[in-house]
């Protein structure tokens, strides 16, 4: 049996979506749900308050 | 199943609860209700300050109560008790054992050492600086570190949940996906590992720059990775009472949700995008992008918002699904006329759920527009918002849930019941007019975090509209509304615990003789016919459109440009 398959009553295979696969795992969860904040809003937010030019007198 | 701990079955609910986790659900759950009620006395107090003819406390006492109601009521009370939803959304309904106690435990005990020392600190005197602590204002270095303290035990509680889930896959405690209320559970427990380690990479050096290690601290950096916490907490308590609403349906009415695909998918909204909503706290600082602030809150934010509206509609839809089951199908609202309105485990979600909607959610998307926003910015619409979203919407479903678990847990019935039929509507009617009378005092333009509303020390006078004070007044009465429904509550909660009458124990091994409830169990309900449901979802959608263009309008005249 690959990680993709689950076997069936009848011993057959059945196909588990990507999707299905994605949101049943926890920790590739974990990890899209600290890398998604982290990126678009503290990275990105972080960079655009670093690049502000420092006032001149 | 594996059990390898010492565990029992509910007799009457047919729940699992293994020795460990169910001491654990106990502790955060009873100590989450101790700080409750020390933050909700705080809060009366607030709302009576506020009231200008009342205007009870001094200004150095507001301040310092107003840090102490917000780090209580807003963090403490809420991510002890979620602690317990955690482990009860594991250990209980995956049917196994907690993951590594002892962590547990060290857990718990951090986050209460952590929350006293910073209790402390702000009680005597000197760390007045409110929950958002920005700088410059400074606190007592222990402050910062109890923060730090109980940020790094509910982390560990956090992982103990995590490994809960690896030893039920491990042992095949349940087959296929997690479910329903678990997979929210999960949401939430995401939400925190971001939100935590957001608080790490400020507050750590917010404690060295305290203790004169660091010289200077950005107010603009602060605020935006202070946010990521800040704001983040408050979206773990929106993904752990959702589950708590699918929980309590399920538990009521044996309800499935209408369609569990669409709900999981609801919660991976929350996962990728409800922390960027944070961003709405920054919509007025110059230093940040229109892009930062478009793409985090009027593109991200309204995914998450899509996901709420899901479970607006899924959670009240799966009751109807089961009430229509069982007969109730006269006209569009005979499920919810007959539904167990004196049950106050259903009153309280029903009333949280309909007051999250309409107060919060459409609130909450006002302040997320960049342009609407303007005008309530920083007043006292802000708190009138979070008071929708946080008590109305997960401190009133943390509080309907109890009636189920108190007496579960604690194996007593239920003290004063008589009383606690009526807690969650005298505590929802008064939730409701702080967070209504805020939001109208704001609108105003009515500042938060103020003292003085007569502005009587103000070297330049200033009068706000008197229509502006009869709104704080009506918000001192609901605030004291609220606080008798929150003591009502604790003294219910404490009552069954010391005085409530003794159930008899059934031995671990005797079968369990009621069913499994359906919490168990992935599934749906099978149908979509529920159109007393899609009524109330449709004059929702009326009223957010009205709302957000009524805020429109609002802003083209505050600009002259109409």
């Amino acid at each position: 049996m690959t990680s993709q398959d689950n076997n069936t009553p009848d011993g057959e295979h059945e196909h588990i979506p990507f999707f299905q696969r994605m949101m049943d795992n926890p920790f590739l969860l974990l990890f899209i749900g600290v890398v998604m904040p982290t990126v678009f809003y503290i990275l990105w937010g972080v960079m655009e308050i670093a690049t502000i030019p420092i006032a001149t007198y | 199943m594996s059990i390898l701990s010492k565990s029992r079955i509910c007799p009457e609910t047919g729940l699992f609860f293994d020795d460990q986790a169910e001491k654990l659900i106990k502790w955060n759950a009873v100590t989450g209700v101790v700080f409750l009620l020390v933050g909700g006395l705080f809060g009366v107090l607030m709302a009576l300050t506020r009231w200008t003819e009342v205007h009870i406390l001094p200004a150095d006492w507001f301040y310092l109560l107003l840090t102490a109601h917000g780090l209580d009521a807003l963090i403490v009370w809420i991510i002890f008790f979620e602690m317990a939803v955690l482990y009860l959304a594991s250990s209980t309904l995956l049917k196994v054992r907690l993951a590594a106690p002892k962590w547990a435990w060290l857990g718990y005990w951090l986050m209460l050492i952590g929350a006293v020392i910073t209790n402390v600190m702000v009680l005597e005197g000197d760390s007045s600086v409110m929950f958002t602590s920005y700088p410059p204002m400074k606190a007592h270095p222990l402050f910062y570190l109890g923060i730090i303290v109980f940020a790094v035990g509910a982390l560990i509680g956090t992982f103990c949940f995590f490994g809960t889930l690896v030893l039920a896959k491990e042992q095949k405690t349940y087959e296929g996906s997690l479910p329903l209320v678990t997979f929210g559970a999960l949401t939430a427990a995401i939400i925190a590992v971001f939100t935590i380690a957001s608080g790490a990479i400020i507050l750590v050096p917010t404690l060295l720059w305290s203790l004169g290690y660091i010289a200077h601290i950005d107010p603009l950096m602060y605020k935006t990775i202070w946010w990521a916490m800040g704001h983040s907490s408050q979206q773990i308590n929106v993904s752990a009472h959702v589950s708590v609403w699918y929980l309590i349906a399920a538990i009521v009415f044996g309800a499935k949700p209408l369609s569990e695909k669409v709900s999981r998918m609801a919660f991976l909204f929350y996962i990728f995008f409800l922390q960027l909503a944070s961003a709405h706290h920054l919509l007025v600082e110059p230093g940040l992008s229109s892009e930062w602030k478009i793409f985090n809150t009027s593109y991200a934010m309204y995914l998450a918002v899509l996901g709420s509206m899901i479970h607006g509609l899924t959670v009240p839809g799966s009751i109807e699904a089961a009430q229509r089951k069982k007969g109730f199908n006269k006209g569009l609202f005979e499920w919810l006329r007959r539904a167990p309105w004196g049950n106050p485990v259903f009153s309280g979600m029903f009333m949280s759920l309909v007051m999250f909607g309409f107060l919060g959610g459409i609130t909450g998307v006002i302040m997320g527009t960049e342009q609407i926003n303007i005008i309530m910015h920083n007043t006292l619409y802000v708190p009138g918002h979070f008071h929708a979203t946080v008590v109305a919407g997960t401190t009133l479903t943390f509080m309907a849930v109890s009636y189920f678990l108190v007496p579960v847990l604690f194996r007593r019935e239920l003290w004063l019941p008589g009383l606690a039929k009526w807690q969650t509507y005298i505590y929802a009617i008064g939730v409701a007019g702080i967070s209504v009378f805020m939001m109208a005092a704001g609108t105003l333009g009515v500042s938060r975090r103020h003292w003085d509303n007569n502005f009587a020390d103000a070297t330049l006078g200033f009068d706000y509209p008197a229509a502006a004070h009869m709104f704080l007044a009506l918000n001192g009465i609901s605030g004291l509304m609220a606080g008798l429904g929150g003591a009502s509550f604790c003294i219910i909660m404490v009552g069954t615990i010391l005085w409530g009458k003794k159930k008899s124990d059934v031995p671990a091994s005797a079968p369990a003789p009621a069913p499994e409830p359906a919490v168990h169990q992935a599934g749906s309900a099978g149908t979509i016919a529920v159109p007393g449901t899609f009524v109330l979802a449709l004059i929702f959608l009326g009223t957010f459109i009205l709302y957000y263009y009524v805020n429109w309008k609002y802003l083209a005249e505050v600009w002259h440009l109409s």
